[in-house]
């Protein structure tokens, strides 16, 4: 079930993407070292992301899901080969490039709207315009009237909706997300990953979400990334036969697709 | 209504605590008690409450209580300023911390009051001086503080403004100052009693006027009612200035979860909207905050005839849905 990265297969949020959405950024690593300086965690990484599609990243908890994803932010510079966005060098973070963390990611001082205007504050997004378009995004990740509401006094799926919303406002063209639901009880992972769905039908940005649930990998993915154990075993990409479709788990495709992985992931 | 009655139980426990000292006081000075320690040549409190009313009509207190207020208000806020400053560029850039870090760290363990020779050898007059003190005193535990609150901050807070975009400033204003508040007013809490402290002292040697300076001439001619009544000063304008600070900064970091702790604490449930006004403590005395970084001192104690008992901090906007409705949809 191995497939090259090259394989055709379909990105739906690139059809229904509305107009006037930015485009999904296409992100490359190529033969690239990852970690912090003197301590590298994965060398000769291979992996291109292409625009539109949402690739979601499984492996051993270590195996450094989230050194990619902050690589590929901006925030980790790599160590060695080449990380590019739509063919050129990643120069730091910001590029519109945003990241949505497991948890404790919303500055616990500012309301859940001043959290979502944030990064139009930085785009320099005008006082009576930033107000508008956060309430828009609370308001389509269902948190309408909880805009006054600070961090603290909304529940872990709040929060991460909130996150979710604040990441999205700032229309950037890759969403990257560090195990976003992990922390969440079973139910609400569901109905945040269902949510999650909806929200995406409405972009066309890039989709990097890393988890170590196998089944939300390939309930969110339109392809999975697999992480090998050793530093620099070669990344393994699986397509998913039917993304983002809830029958689709019991179909003897995704079960074999979902077999692989695990067997992968066990040994 | 069981807050109510709570809220008037424990005023009234403070005012006992008051009196009682109080009537101890008169009962072992009017008795002239000689015991191991001795009480019969200390003005009793009737002596004190009489001199204390003569004084408050004579311009000279308030002269002297003025001079005082100006050399700490004028120390202590150079201090909260630089020092704040100084925290934030040691906690964030090596450079700062290789170049500043040493002379500082000589310079910390050196008593404010024991720079009086140097305050006189170098400023033109006493007053600089006395200000000069006053600051030294209370610049070190807000750096101290600062320098601790903004080591301690989540990375992932500077991590989510830089990949929006924001600069280095951004990240200073939105992330770096308002997360090291808790530590910041937990160092201006000490900052300004210690303040008081080397403002008093340093009056007491080389003042022209000021609570500390009257207090010892008072001393001198043996006026001990005075000397009495300089303390009382003192202890007044010290716990109004801590209460300021300690009010201060609970109205700067509403946004720390202090109302579910008060419940977890067993306090009253009270619950009250956020824009409390002016007076009303937030907090119980001396709970534990998260966000106060380890080593920062958390801004503890509370204000006299503060309310008690769980109160929201702000946040607890209009919209009272429960979570159950749209959590995890």
């Amino acid at each position: 079930m191995t497939l090259s990265p090259t394989s055709p297969t379909t990105s739906v949020n690139s059809a229904a993407a509305p107009p006037g959405s930015a485009e999904g950024a296409g992100l490359t690593l190529r033969d690239a070292v990852l970690g912090r300086p003197g301590a590298p965690v994965l060398s000769g990484v291979g992996l291109e992301v292409r625009p539109g599609e949402v690739l979601t990243v499984v492996g051993a908890s270590g195996c450094g899901k989230s050194t990619l994803l902050r690589t590929l932010a901006g925030l980790l510079p790599p160590l060695g080969g080449e990380v590019t966005a739509d063919g050129r060098p990643l120069g730091g973070p910001g590029g519109g490039r945003a990241l949505v963390f497991q948890e404790d990611g919303l500055l616990p001082w500012r309301t859940a709207r001043a959290n979502v205007e944030l990064p139009l504050a930085i785009g320099r997004v005008g006082r009576a315009e930033r107000r508008r378009r956060a309430a828009e995004w609370l308001a389509r990740v269902g948190l309408a009237g909880y805009e006054g509401r600070l961090p603290h006094r909304l529940s872990g799926g709040q929060r991460q909706r909130v996150q979710l919303a604040r990441a999205l406002a700032g229309q950037p063209r890759a969403l990257l997300m560090d195990e976003p639901f992990g922390a969440l009880d079973a139910q609400t992972r569901a109905g945040m990953q269902q949510l999650l769905v909806e929200v995406l039908a409405t972009t066309r940005a890039t989709v990097v979400f890393v988890t170590h649930d196998v089944d939300e990998a390939l309930f969110l993915g339109d392809r999975v990334a697999l992480l090998g154990a050793a530093p620099d075993a070669p990344v393994r990409l699986f397509a998913v036969p039917r993304p983002r479709d809830r029958a689709a788990h019991e179909t003897p495709a995704t079960a074999a697709v979902r077999r692989d992985l695990l067997q992968s992931l066990g040994g | 209504m069981t807050g109510r009655w709570e809220r008037a139980y424990r005023r009234l426990l403070r005012a006992v605590s008051l009196l009682g000292f109080l009537g101890l006081w008169q009962l072992l000075t009017a008795l002239r008690v000689r015991a191991w320690v001795h009480f019969d040549q200390l003005p009793t409190v009737v002596d004190v409450a009489r001199e204390f009313r003569q004084r408050l009509g004579t311009g000279v207190y308030w002269q002297d209580l003025g001079d005082s207020l100006g050399r700490i208000l004028t120390g202590f806020c150079l201090a909260a300023v630089l020092g704040v400053a100084a925290g934030v560029a040691i906690g964030r850039s090596r450079l700062a911390a290789d170049l500043l870090g040493p002379v500082l760290e000589l310079l910390r363990p050196i008593p404010a009051i024991a720079l009086v020779p140097v305050a006189i050898l170098v400023f033109p007059g006493n007053e600089q001086g006395i200000v000069f003190i006053t600051f030294c005193a209370a610049f070190f535990p807000v750096l101290v503080s600062t320098r601790h609150a903004v080591r301690a901050l989540t990375p992932v807070w500077e991590e989510a403004v830089l990949t929006m975009g924001g600069g280095r400033w951004r990240v200073l204003a939105q992330v770096v100052l308002p997360g090291a508040l808790p530590g910041i007013f937990g160092g201006l809490s000490v900052g300004i009693g210690v303040a008081w402290i080397c403002v008093i002292s340093a009056e007491m040697i080389s003042g022209d006027y000021g609570v500390g300076y009257r207090t010892w001439q008072d001393y001198t001619v043996v006026d001990y009612p005075g000397v009495l009544v300089g303390m009382v000063t003192i202890g007044l304008l010290g716990h109004l200035t801590s209460s300021a600070v300690e009010l201060a900064g609970r109205r700067a970091t509403r946004w720390l979860p202090r109302a579910e702790q008060a419940a977890e604490r067993g306090a009253s449930g009270r619950r009250t909207r956020g824009g409390l006004p002016f007076g009303r403590a937030l907090a119980p005395a001396g709970a534990v905050r998260p966000g106060t970084p380890a080593g920062g001192t958390p801004v503890a104690g509370s204000a006299p005839g503060s309310a008690p008992g769980a109160e929201s901090a702000a946040g607890d906007g209009p919209v009272t849905v429960p979570d159950s409705v749209t959590h995890g949809r």
